[in-house]
């Protein structure tokens, strides 16, 4: 991209240094627009007072949604607070973790799901995705058919989703447990409460979803490989699963750091498919739950909860930093 | 879902209450509440309008309130502007609802509940109304209206018992009797067994409804003194009576539907319907499920056995719903005008006209319209000793949906596991209780 071509779309502060907006507007005859006096100011009080908004009004947004509220955020976390007044907050120091790490029965289950979520999208969903954009890549019959099959879960609201696969799961009703008989006393499967069947069943919603999402990644990565490279490997005789595994993957590498990163993204934030499916039951507890039924609602343990949403922005700063990290090196580089 | 008793439980998990977690989790990244988040109408601050924030949200007993308030208009020439929410959300909100700008006049439940905001100064006392309306309640509902420092803050509108539900149809068909005893209940249990029958219908995966059958257990075994040291966190979980209650629990938990963790009370009541199971300990908005006249007519209900001679069947659960005053009203004459009209029998009347699953909460009210089944929840509640709320009504709120319901989802899956169960109910129960 040009620096010209961008200039007139783009209002940056520093434009000093480019042509008036209104040269490209005329490209063929700058002269005719030819200030009459010598220096003309680039942006008039106007445009400065427009840009000024444009940028500082995101910026406020941000620094006050984003910023202060993060570090209200664990500030709070070392407090008790039940959200009533301000003078009701009280300074607990570190009693809010040594409560959490010790003596809530739920928060060792959930960290170890949250784990569990990750280490299955990454083994199950992610694979099939790329296999399925591997297959749609080849220009098969109704490709298009197959490709709005497989993404539109990704387009269903995640809240839909987990309603749909409640009912599938329900015990006394459901599909699955009508089909195989199972909703009569003696032989019952509680797929929705029974903790060593809940967090895989709501997997399974999950991968069904994350799978579309995955194969559209991919399907836009392949599209991005040369073609010539695979004239090239079929010519030395490779044959598909060679070309694949030594020509194409390799070149997909930033799409499976896309890919990496996504993943680790959903799992930490996995919320709103257990909450509907069973509201975070024993078994399927996750972080993101354990923060909502603190703070929200009557309860309002606002410290406790955020001590434990703390905890969430930890595992996921350890997780992000490396990657931001190595993406600035990169860059840098570059 | 008007009649759920606890605050924190969403019956069918809606978009809505998915829009309300997401908001929530967005909102929590802050941990400041969301103050100014729902404001009541500023249209009220002339002298000839109340207003009123409401949490019917349902169409029935929208409507029921609707005209409640279109008589007192017309009685006085004060017109009520109603501002209704959710019935979850507004329970959710109520924190930072009352914090802002409220309505003069909001929907709430007694018991510890209403005393918590009126402990904080955020709902205004009414004794002034209560010596106008205080003749036509019975001293359990005084009770219920007052905070902890003796003063009236609530009006209450209606009530209902949380009772065993059972259909007359299989009982004769059986030739059940109606146990007054445990020893003769658990013997109901097994024979329904034998018969082919669910003993007891039972879903949980909402988690408050096994709130319900501890309370119910707890006081028959322990007595209602100490079921309230209980909940207001004075009495230890690891007390030996608590693990009594348990046991008794455990007793009956073979009998109780499986998979409850996994069901909604929807779907359980669904099995009393159907006759497939026997009974179903549940408040009286199981009634909102028998859909049929005739299924209804067939429905009946006996109070929870007696566990403990001593205590025998003196306790009812009977949760209650009115109205509060907000700490600083725009139109406060009207406001006060408004409540003690709610305190009167013709209220209540106008409200049972159109809700036949409660019972009115004061004793004058003409019982003559009653169905049987309302004139029978009427003769328990009227005639308790003591009346309890509901567990979340009764104690800290934080207390109950962050530890007790899953705690007792816990323990209906492992019942086994009860001690450790405990131990862990009585660490996290002193921290809470001791962050107030």
């Amino acid at each position: 991209m040009s620096t010209s071509d961008s200039i007139p779309a783009i209002p940056v502060p520093g434009a000093s240094d480019v042509p008036p907006p209104g040269g490209t507007r005329a490209p063929s005859s700058p002269q005719r627009r030819k200030p009459p006096y010598g220096h003309r100011r680039l942006l008039t009080r106007r445009d400065r007072i427009a840009l000024g908004f444009m940028a500082g009004l995101p910026t406020l947004l941000h620094v006050a949604l984003v910023w202060v509220t993060a570090f209200a955020s664990v500030a709070l976390a070392f407090t008790t607070w039940d959200g009533i007044g301000f003078d009701s907050i009280k300074w607990v120091g570190l009693r809010n973790f040594r409560e959490l790490f010790d003596s809530n029965p739920q928060f060792w289950p959930a960290v170890q799901h949250n784990v569990i979520w990750f280490v299955v999208l990454i083994v199950i969903p992610t694979p099939l995705g790329l296999f399925l954009a591997v297959q749609l890549d080849k220009n098969i019959r109704f490709t298009r058919v197959y490709q709005t099959a497989f993404f539109l879960p990704v387009v269903v609201s995640l809240a839909v989703t987990g309603f749909v696969w409640q009912l599938v799961y329900n015990p006394d009703t459901g599909l699955i447990n009508s089909l195989i008989g199972a909703n009569k006393p003696g032989h019952y499967i509680d797929w929705i409460g029974d903790p060593d069947l809940n967090l895989w069943a709501v997997l399974v919603a999950a991968c069904w979803r994350h799978t579309g999402y995955m194969m559209i990644l991919y399907l836009a990565g392949l599209k991005g490989v040369d073609p010539s490279l695979r004239e090239a490997s079929s010519l030395d005789g490779a044959n598909e699963w060679q070309t694949f595994k030594n020509v194409i993957f390799p070149t997909l590498r930033p799409t499976n750091t896309i890919v990496l990163v996504v993943t680790i993204i959903e799992s930490l934030r996995a919320f709103d498919l257990v909450y509907v499916f069973n509201g975070g039951a024993q078994g399927t507890e996750l972080l993101s739950i354990l923060v909502t039924n603190n703070i929200i609602g009557e309860s309002s343990r606002i410290g406790y909860g955020s001590a434990i949403a703390v905890v969430l922005l930890v595992i996921s700063l350890v997780v992000i930093i490396p990657y931001l990290v190595g993406t600035f090196r990169k860059e840098r580089r570059a | 879902m008007r009649h759920t008793p606890s605050g924190l439980s969403v019956p069918d998990p809606s978009r809505r209450a998915l829009l309300r977690g997401i908001g929530g989790a967005a909102a929590l990244g802050a941990g400041l509440p969301l103050l100014s988040a729902c404001g009541g109408g500023d249209s009220g601050s002339d002298a000839k309008t109340v207003t009123l924030g409401s949490n019917s949200s349902d169409a029935v007993p929208k409507k029921a309130f609707a005209d409640i308030y279109a008589a007192f208009t017309k009685k006085t020439g004060i017109k009520v502007d109603v501002n209704t929410k959710d019935h979850n959300t507004f329970q959710e909100q109520i924190n930072s609802y009352l914090q802002g700008t409220p309505d003069d006049v909001f929907t709430w439940f007694a018991g510890y509940r209403m005393q918590f905001f009126a402990g904080k100064g955020l709902a205004g006392p009414i004794d002034d109304v209560w010596t106008k309306i205080g003749s036509s309640f019975p001293e359990a509902m005084k009770q219920l209206s007052k905070g902890a420092d003796g003063k009236y803050y609530f009006v209450p509108l209606y009530t209902y018992p949380w009772a065993v539900f059972y259909r007359k149809s299989v009982f004769k068909e059986h030739g059940y009797e109606v146990p007054t005893t445990w020893a003769q209940f658990t013997a109901l249990c097994r024979q329904m067994q034998k018969d082919g029958l669910v003993p007891i219908a039972f879903g949980d995966k909402d988690a408050w409804p096994a709130l319900g059958t501890f309370d119910q257990i707890n006081f028959r075994t322990n007595g209602y003194d100490f079921h309230v040291e209980l909940m207001a966190g004075k009495a230890s979980w690891t007390d030996a009576k608590v693990r009594a209650t348990f046991d008794n629990w455990a007793e009956i938990l073979p009998y109780s539907q499986e998979g409850s963790t996994g069901r909604t009370w929807q779907d359980a009541a669904q099995t009393l319907v159907s006759k497939k199971a026997g009974m179903y300990l549940l408040g009286t908005f199981i009634g909102q499920q028998f859909t049929n006249a005739t299924d209804r007519d067939d429905l009946d209900f006996f109070a929870f056995p007696e566990i403990d001679p001593s205590f025998g069947q003196d306790t009812v659960e009977a949760p209650t719903d009115g109205f509060m005053l907000a700490k600083s009203p725009k139109n406060k004459a009207g406001s006060l005008q408004l409540l003690e009209y709610l305190g009167t029998p013709e209220a209540e009347q106008i409200y049972l006209k159109s809700d036949p699953n409660v019972v009115a909460a004061s004793t004058t009210a003409d019982t003559s319209s009653y169905s049987p089944l309302q004139k029978k929840a009427y003769d328990m509640i009227s005639g308790a000793k003591h009346l309890t709320q509901f567990m979340d009504r009764d104690s800290r709120p934080d207390f109950t949906s962050t530890v007790m319901q899953p705690a007792l989802q816990k323990f209906i899956r492992d019942p086994k596991g009860v001690d450790s169960l405990l131990a862990s109910i009585e660490r996290q129960k002193k921290t809470i209780f001791a962050s107030s």
